[in-house]
């Protein structure tokens, strides 16, 4: 919760349009977190920034998706390093401020 | 003391002029003693049996031999390690020649068979004799032909089980093609442990060669039920966590009409008619452009 008001107020002070959110470290995303991640992306997207989800580990995700987690509408990447690729791709015209979790 | 030589069992505790240990040795002695002509009727009766039909009567004759002795041993320390382990070798030997269960059973009992049958006709006039001595026998003899037709069904399906996987493997290989493109070909019937170890084997390909787009391929797949579908729909959705796309090529028209009439929602996969399709739009997604380098000379 903490990270979420955070998150969504350092959108508008820091005037980010990109997230990425790092979750490489979760060895277990139940429905509660993916559902606030899922929250989370939309508040960022209402406070005019794009996220990308990045650190997926397989299991994690086959587990996310038979629970019917599939977090549609929310880019994901493999690492860090590709969500930041995601950004200079998709964002020419923006100028980018990702902040990591 | 048992007097009656109609009552079929002693109990150990039966206080006996000899030991129960004393008659093993008697007996193991008797068995050395015999070993020529018992191993000779032992083989004799297993071709007579018309077992072990795969190997010649040498062959047949010196493993006589080696399980004689590692029987006779066993039976003497009544430890049964020495014996399991020639168990498993010779099972390691004689399995791939096609002998089966009923033939390694059957020749374990023709032994016990034989040995019974010496011991008979060694104790016919002792009748108490003899219920000792059987009584000494029987439990070891039991022990033995289990310990050794367990060890061959055991490393029997210890080869079925390494085969299998030796199948899976080879069954769902996962492909580079270009720098993060994967492609996985998939042939053959797709049950539920296989859909699985496909998916599980794609994600980590995914992540270890950093795939950006995959492309499965299931023209070798002739059937398609809800449940594999239902798995293909995670798999690909799995994937995408994974930040990689994911294209469906070569679905036959039974499988879609299957799928449209099975009402699997394939909205969210990509699908291609064919693997060139496939894997020229996964180049598109790339960003790359094949060019035939006879057109390169032209433009130059």
């Amino acid at each position: 919760m903490q990270l979420r008001d955070n998150l969504v107020l350092k959108v508008s002070t820091l005037r980010s349009r990109g997230v990425i959110i790092d979750v490489t470290v979760l060895d277990v995303m139940d429905s509660f977190a993916s559902r606030t991640l899922h929250d989370l992306v939309r508040m960022i997207k209402l406070r005019g920034a794009d996220t990308v989800i990045v650190g997926i580990q397989p299991e994690v995700a086959f587990a996310m998706v038979q629970l019917g987690l599939t977090m549609e509408g929310v880019p994901a990447a493999l690492d860090l390093e590709e969500g930041l690729a995601f950004f200079n791709q998709n964002s020419l015209r923006k100028e980018t401020g990702p902040r990591v979790k | 003391m048992k007097r009656n030589g109609n009552q079929p069992y002693v109990s150990a505790s039966t206080p006996n002029a000899t030991t129960p240990d004393q008659l093993l040795r008697e007996l193991v002695a008797h068995l050395r003693q015999h070993r020529t002509d018992l191993r000779e009727e032992w083989a004799r009766r297993i071709t007579e049996a018309q077992l072990l039909t795969a190997m010649s009567k040498e062959e047949i004759f010196a493993e006589a031999t080696s399980v004689y002795d590692n029987y006779v041993e066993a039976l003497e320390t009544g430890t049964f390690e020495a014996l399991q382990a020639y168990a498993r070798n010779l099972s390691e030997r004689i399995i791939p020649r096609g002998v089966e269960t009923n033939e390694v059973v059957g020749i374990v009992l023709l032994l016990r068979d034989v040995l019974a049958r010496s011991l008979f006709a060694k104790y016919q006039g002792d009748f108490d004799k003899l219920n000792r001595i059987l009584d000494a026998y029987e439990p070891a003899a039991n022990r033995i032909a289990i310990t050794v037709a367990v060890g061959f069904v055991q490393e029997r399906e210890r080869t079925i089980r390494e085969q299998q996987e030796a199948i899976r493997e080879l069954s769902t290989p996962v492909l580079q093609v270009r720098e993060r493109l994967l492609i996985l070909p998939i042939i053959g019937l797709i049950d539920p442990q296989r859909a699985r170890q496909l998916t599980e084997q794609l994600l980590r390909a995914i992540r270890t060669n950093r795939a950006k787009v995959v492309v499965i391929d299931i023209t070798g797949v002739a059937a398609m039920d809800t449940h594999v579908a239902n798995h293909l729909v995670l798999t690909v959705e799995a994937s995408r966590l994974l930040g990689a796309t994911v294209i469906v090529t070569g679905l036959s028209p039974e499988i879609s009409q299957t799928l449209v009439n099975i009402g699997v929602d394939l909205s969210k996969m990509t699908t291609v008619g064919d693997l060139q399709g496939g894997i020229e739009e996964a180049e598109r997604l790339l960003g790359y452009k094949v060019v035939s380098s006879h057109d390169l000379v032209q433009q130059t």
